[in-house]
């Protein structure tokens, strides 16, 4: 599965640099997108000093664990909410006639390495933030196991928003609410929403275990919704529960594909 | 070779259940090379679809290769090749040589045996002067040459080419014809091919499935075909006459397919 | 050639088949309707916890700062604030843009008139839900001039026209409009004022990208439609924009034909 992903990825990336100039502006642009959300940031702590309860620092920190894990998911998994596009112009019959896994296959197409620009703009901001905070030792291990939770979380919201395609293939454009819409609904300390949205997000859609509840954890800093401090470490769990989901999920969509013929 | 064991496929198409193929039976051993003939629509492409592990059917019994292709589809994968005329399966913004060294690497072909095959090939296809040209530049009779030469790397027991002569020029077309005979005749390969081109029919197979309505319509040599119209001159008219009787019933819509769209993997 | 009387009827036709065409996509424009509106509740909430920390930032009250989220999340659709829309990148990669420069009709003004269309189906089908959905949960306010908004929305349309018929056309030039798109992306999303009012931009990236063409694309209509801007200047600085992007397409129009014609593409 990695040989075959790294293979096709590898492959990807010569193909991509058959054109130089593109290459440089995607890469280039992956560094703007990401810079124009700290942008975004920045102005509105040039109007304010904190925002919903949470400072300029704090705000970076949440923002760069959370972007850094949907930066990487992206690079490695994105593709596979382009699905619909396989199931229309047939090219996912070409991928099932090879001996490998389609969603290997899906997930490597198109690789493009200029994504891994995002990567690195989200980890400048994600030390920036944590090098402005003093978090004790005794809690900065959680910060790695966050993003990489929050890498296995976002992986399999792109899985999940995959699978749907192949029910709603007219219609790929929804997935997206649910991957770049999880993205930017972590942007922000979830304090700033109505607290319907934060109950949803803890205990239906885990989104909360991407960065807000290990987040909390990190900074020492108790839970609006009154759950105990130990909430946070409960990351990895729901990361791997929505995985298997996922997983289902993709299985069950292969399958309708393999029995529906669309 | 292929065993197909009154295989049925339905469709669900707003609301109606269709009937794509249904009660399909036939045997082709090994080392034979078979056409199979049909109007749009008539469930050719859902049949290969079947053979190849794309496609689960509702009812029957299909083996290819010894293997169930819908139980077993990575195995069977390595055992068969498929060619679709319409889509390419190289790699667009690479050149030929790349795609195929990437066809190796995921079918695990051995390096000496690969480089052995690809000479071979190169030979008999005359690949030496594009394989440094991204695929993308490649003319329609080249690129089907590549793809031949893709999906036979891993040496396949079957090859299974769905329209592989649609748009070429005569000169590509007869080099290709002239190829799938060598193969067959030399390596023993199990053809089975599906065409609208009657040339193809006439000039390689001596066995021809004619599917109409998604039933076997006449399996037999391509004498026999001419026979059941007689006082046809061409293979063509005997053909036209046969889709025509059958008009009388109305015919099976293909499986829903839009059109191709934007760029994708491999088209 | 087609006399004059040929040439008024061809472009309001044009525009028709365009609104037709998208029509028959009517899923995917409802679920990009779906997808601005979710991300329209998103902002909401961050501008909220922004104006309940400034009241009164931007010369916008709370339900003001709403009322704009949900404008612009609606303006999404027919301004194609992500870009797109236009079949020329398309059909200069295949070379079919050599059919459409031979045609008696200006290329310009034939991908306007289809633009036109494909905008009037997106503002009802994918402008109306964020509207609907924001007016239901947040309240947003009644439009302060409705017919200098409309006007507004088409000015809009057509400078946004304009600039995406720009960015498709050096495709001629640059022979992959993957990379265009980005750019093009990242510039529109910023300074259109689609990820924050342009009036809270401190200083002079305020003054800057208030002037800037793209600001004309949604700041300019949602400040007509709350009344933050006078109707008369703001519809006359989107015109000024419309005309400067328009000549300038033409002047690339006409430098395409000569590389298609001289090239052969």
């Amino acid at each position: 599965m990695i040989r075959t992903y790294a293979l096709l990825a590898w492959t990807w990336t010569r193909a991509a640099a058959q054109y130089p100039l593109s290459f440089a502006l995607m890469t280039a642009g992956g560094l703007v997108v990401g810079g124009l959300d700290v942008a975004v940031i920045w102005v509105i702590f040039a109007n304010t000093g904190e925002l919903a309860g949470f400072g300029l620092t704090e705000v970076m920190f949440l923002y760069g664990a959370s972007q850094l894990a949907f930066a990487l998911a992206d690079l490695l998994f994105g593709n596979v909410d382009k699905i619909s596009q396989h199931i229309v112009a047939g090219t996912l019959d070409v991928m099932l006639i090879r001996p490998a896994s389609p969603f290997v296959q899906v997930a490597a197409d198109r690789f493009t390495p200029h994504r891994l620009g995002r990567s690195i703009q989200a980890g400048a901001v994600l030390a920036a933030g944590l090098a402005g905070l003093d978090v004790p030792l005794g809690r900065v291990w959680m910060v790695p196991v966050m993003v990489v939770s929050g890498i296995v979380i976002f992986a399999a919201l792109f899985t999940l928003g995959g699978a749907l395609q192949f029910l709603l293939t007219a219609a790929p454009e929804v997935a997206n609410a649910f991957t770049y819409g999880g993205a930017t609904l972590t942007q922000y300390p979830l304090s700033v929403y109505d607290t319907r949205i934060v109950r949803g997000m803890t205990f239906a859609l885990p989104l909360a275990f991407v960065n807000w509840q290990p987040g909390l954890y990190v900074l020492g800093r108790p839970d609006p919704l009154g759950l105990p401090s130990w909430t946070g470490l409960l990351s990895p769990a729901a990361a791997l529960a929505l995985a298997a989901v996922a997983a289902l999920a993709w299985r069950a969509g292969i399958r309708r594909y393999r029995s529906t013929g669309s | 070779m292929i065993e197909a064991d009154r295989v049925g496929r339905t469709f669900t198409v707003r609301r109606r259940v269709v009937h794509a193929v249904r009660d399909l039976s036939f045997r082709v051993g090994a080392g034979e090379f078979v056409a199979c003939l049909g109007p749009n629509g008539a469930g050719k492409s859902t049949t290969i679809k079947m053979l190849t592990g794309i496609l689960t059917p509702t009812s029957g019994r299909v083996q290819v290769a010894g293997l169930d292709p819908s139980r077993r589809r990575t195995a069977l994968a390595r055992r068969i090749g498929v060619v679709f005329g319409q889509r390419t399966t190289l790699w667009w913004d690479l050149p030929l040589r790349d795609s195929l060294e990437l066809v190796r690497l995921l079918y695990k072909v051995d390096r000496k045996v690969f480089r052995e095959r690809l000479d071979e090939m190169c030979d008999l296809l005359d690949l030496g002067g594009f394989l440094a040209t991204p695929v993308r530049q490649l003319s329609l009779g080249q690129r089907m040459r590549g793809d031949i030469t893709a999906a036979l790397l891993h040496d396949p027991a079957v090859l299974v080419l769905d329209e592989p002569t649609i748009g070429l020029d005569v000169v590509s077309k007869a080099e290709v014809r002239d190829f799938l005979r060598r193969l067959n005749a030399e390596r023993g390969t199990t053809v089975l091919l599906t065409t609208h081109d009657l040339g193809d029919v006439e000039r390689l197979c001596r066995r021809v499935l004619l599917i109409d309505h998604g039933r076997l319509a006449f399996d037999g040599t391509v004498d026999g075909l001419r026979a059941t119209a007689p006082g046809r001159a061409s293979i063509e008219d005997v053909v036209a006459e046969l889709y025509l009787r059958s008009r009388t019933t109305p015919r099976t819509p293909p499986a829903p397919r839009p059109a191709p769209d934007g760029p994708s993997a491999t088209a | 050639m087609p006399g004059h009387g040929a040439a008024v009827s061809l472009y309001p036709r044009l525009a028709w088949y365009g609104f037709r065409r998208h029509a028959t996509y009517w899923a995917a424009a409802l679920a990009g309707a779906f997808t601005n509106t979710v991300f329209g509740v998103l902002r909401a909430y961050v501008l909220i916890a922004l104006w309940q920390a400034r009241p009164g930032l931007g010369g916008y009250d709370v339900a003001g700062a709403i009322t704009f989220t949900f404008l612009t999340q609606a303006f999404i659709g027919p301004m194609q604030l992500f870009g797109g829309g236009l079949d020329l990148p398309q059909r200069i990669r295949t070379g079919d843009v050599a059919l459409d420069l031979v045609r008696p009709a200006s290329l310009q003004m034939w991908c306007l008139s289809e633009d036109l269309g494909r905008a009037a189906y997106l503002f009802v089908v994918r402008g109306g839900p964020p509207a609907l959905v924001g007016a239901l949960l947040f309240g947003i306010v009644a439009p302060h001039a409705p017919a200098a908004f409309l006007v507004s929305v088409a000015l809009g349309v057509v400078v946004s026209f304009g600039w995406r018929y720009i960015v498709a056309l050096a495709t001629c030039w640059v022979m992959d409009d993957r990379g265009l798109g980005v750019l093009s992306m990242v510039l529109t999303t910023f300074f259109s004022g689609l990820m924050l009012p342009l009036a809270i931009f401190p200083g002079w990236l305020g003054v800057l990208s208030r002037a800037l063409p793209w600001s004309a694309m949604a700041q300019v209509p949602a400040d007509v439609y709350l009344g933050t801007a006078d109707p008369a200047p703001a519809l006359g600085f989107q015109a000024l924009w419309a005309a400067v992007l328009l000549a300038l397409g033409a002047l690339m129009t006409g430098a395409a034909r000569r590389k298609v014609v001289i090239q052969g593409g």
